[in-house]
């Protein structure tokens, strides 16, 4: 079969560039989901180091806590739910790609799997926000 | 009235002469039931018989004649003049391959990889011919049959950024043909489409999605790669927990 194949030597191999994902809406919301993980994952830092000052007492603790409350801090923490709530609703529109739900013989349409994974969610968020705020006041 | 007309901007390479492509630039008559092929055989019976690009059956079956078509990876017996008319229709060999001439890939290592994934029926021990065929049942049918209407024509690979950022990646239709086989009942070859399994296989892919959006069949690669993951992650912890359970 070789014999059959172009003289390597001849061929034009084009570079991708390194703007990509600009040049489409769909890579660009792609890059966008990578992206959010570094939010998260640095959320996730601050959460446990939060964590950590409550091991070292009731000061340690108040006095990170206000250093959160800051412009700077409130803006990243803001950045980073918008994030998580992107990844969330990116990650239940491929868990319908994912996982094909059955009834019988028919196939469940991934939009329906979606929107009620998305639902599900919701209920549980607001769920979590309803005892967080009875548990403080 | 002059006939109306509407301007292809079509990649022009010549091997051995060129060192990069070059955009030409053609005014063809503007028919309302012209696909872009059609302009291109226009261009290639009337205007400028050098022209050189890959087609046959002119209706969507071949999977010979895709290209960028304003940049998207496209059939162009299904890409309309019309759909692009009056603004100008820019033409282009496929992305993420190697260009032959003018429009022409080079899709060899797209079918090394069609081959590395054995898509066939393997049997474990053929049945003699006079015990009858295998039977289906609809169920079985249905669990591969969207991914056997897949044409080969590389759409998917010009819409993967990752198969363009990582030439080892196995790809979209490979992946999905594989899997197919591993879904068919019939099939007893799994294990010798072990690639499918392997780093540059489905664990490459990062989730674009792209490659089932451009799918002119509407096949799913991107499902097709995905489940095969969930089924490689089960059959890897199988492995751990029965190690002499059999897979």
């Amino acid at each position: 079969m070789s014999a059959t194949r172009p003289d390597p030597a001849k061929l034009y191999r084009p570079k991708m560039p390194a703007t990509w994902w600009l040049k489409k809406k769909s890579y660009f919301l792609f890059m966008l989901r990578e992206l959010s993980s570094v939010f998260i994952a640095l959320f996730l830092l601050v959460y446990l180091y939060q964590i950590y000052q409550l091991t070292r007492g009731p000061e340690a603790y108040i006095s990170f806590t206000q250093k959160l409350n800051s412009p700077g801090w409130i803006l990243f923490h803001l950045i980073a739910l918008l994030f998580a709530v992107y990844h969330s609703i990116t990650w239940f529109q491929s868990s319908a790609v994912v996982l094909p739900v059955r009834l019988g013989e028919h196939l469940v349409p991934r939009q329906t799997v979606t929107a009620l994974h998305i639902g599900a969610w919701v209920v549980v968020s607001v769920g979590i926000l309803i005892l967080f705020l009875a548990l403080k006041g | 009235m002059a006939e109306p007309t509407i301007t292809l901007n079509v990649t022009r390479y010549r091997p051995g002469q060129d060192k990069a492509p070059t955009t030409q630039a053609y005014a063809v008559p503007y028919k309302e039931d012209w696909v872009v092929l059609d302009a291109l055989n226009h261009i290639k019976d009337q205007m400028d018989g050098t022209l050189s690009y890959r087609w046959s059956c002119r209706m969507g079956v071949c999977g010979s004649c895709g290209m960028m078509v304003n940049g998207t990876p496209k059939l162009t017996c299904a890409a309309f003049l019309r759909d692009y008319y009056p603004g100008e229709i820019r033409v282009e060999p496929l992305v993420n391959f190697p260009i032959i001439r003018d429009l022409v890939i080079d899709m060899s290592d797209f079918l090394d990889k069609l081959k590395s994934v054995k898509p066939w029926i393997i049997r474990k021990e053929e049945k003699p011919v006079a015990q009858g065929e295998y039977l289906q049942t609809p169920a079985q049918l249905e669990a591969f049959h969207q991914f056997t209407q897949c044409i080969n024509c590389m759409l998917c690979y010009a819409a993967c950024p990752v198969y363009g950022l990582e030439p080892k990646f196995l790809g979209p239709a490979a992946i999905a043909l594989g899997y197919r086989y591993n879904m068919d009942s019939r099939d007893q070859g799994q294990e010798q489409r072990a690639v499918l399994g392997n780093h540059d296989g489905v664990w490459d892919c990062t989730f674009v999605g792209e490659c089932s959006v451009v799918c002119p069949k509407d096949v799913d690669p991107a499902a097709a790669i995905q489940r095969s993951k969930v089924d490689t992650t089960k059959d890897w912890f199988k492995s751990i927990l029965m190690p002499w359970g059999e897979r």
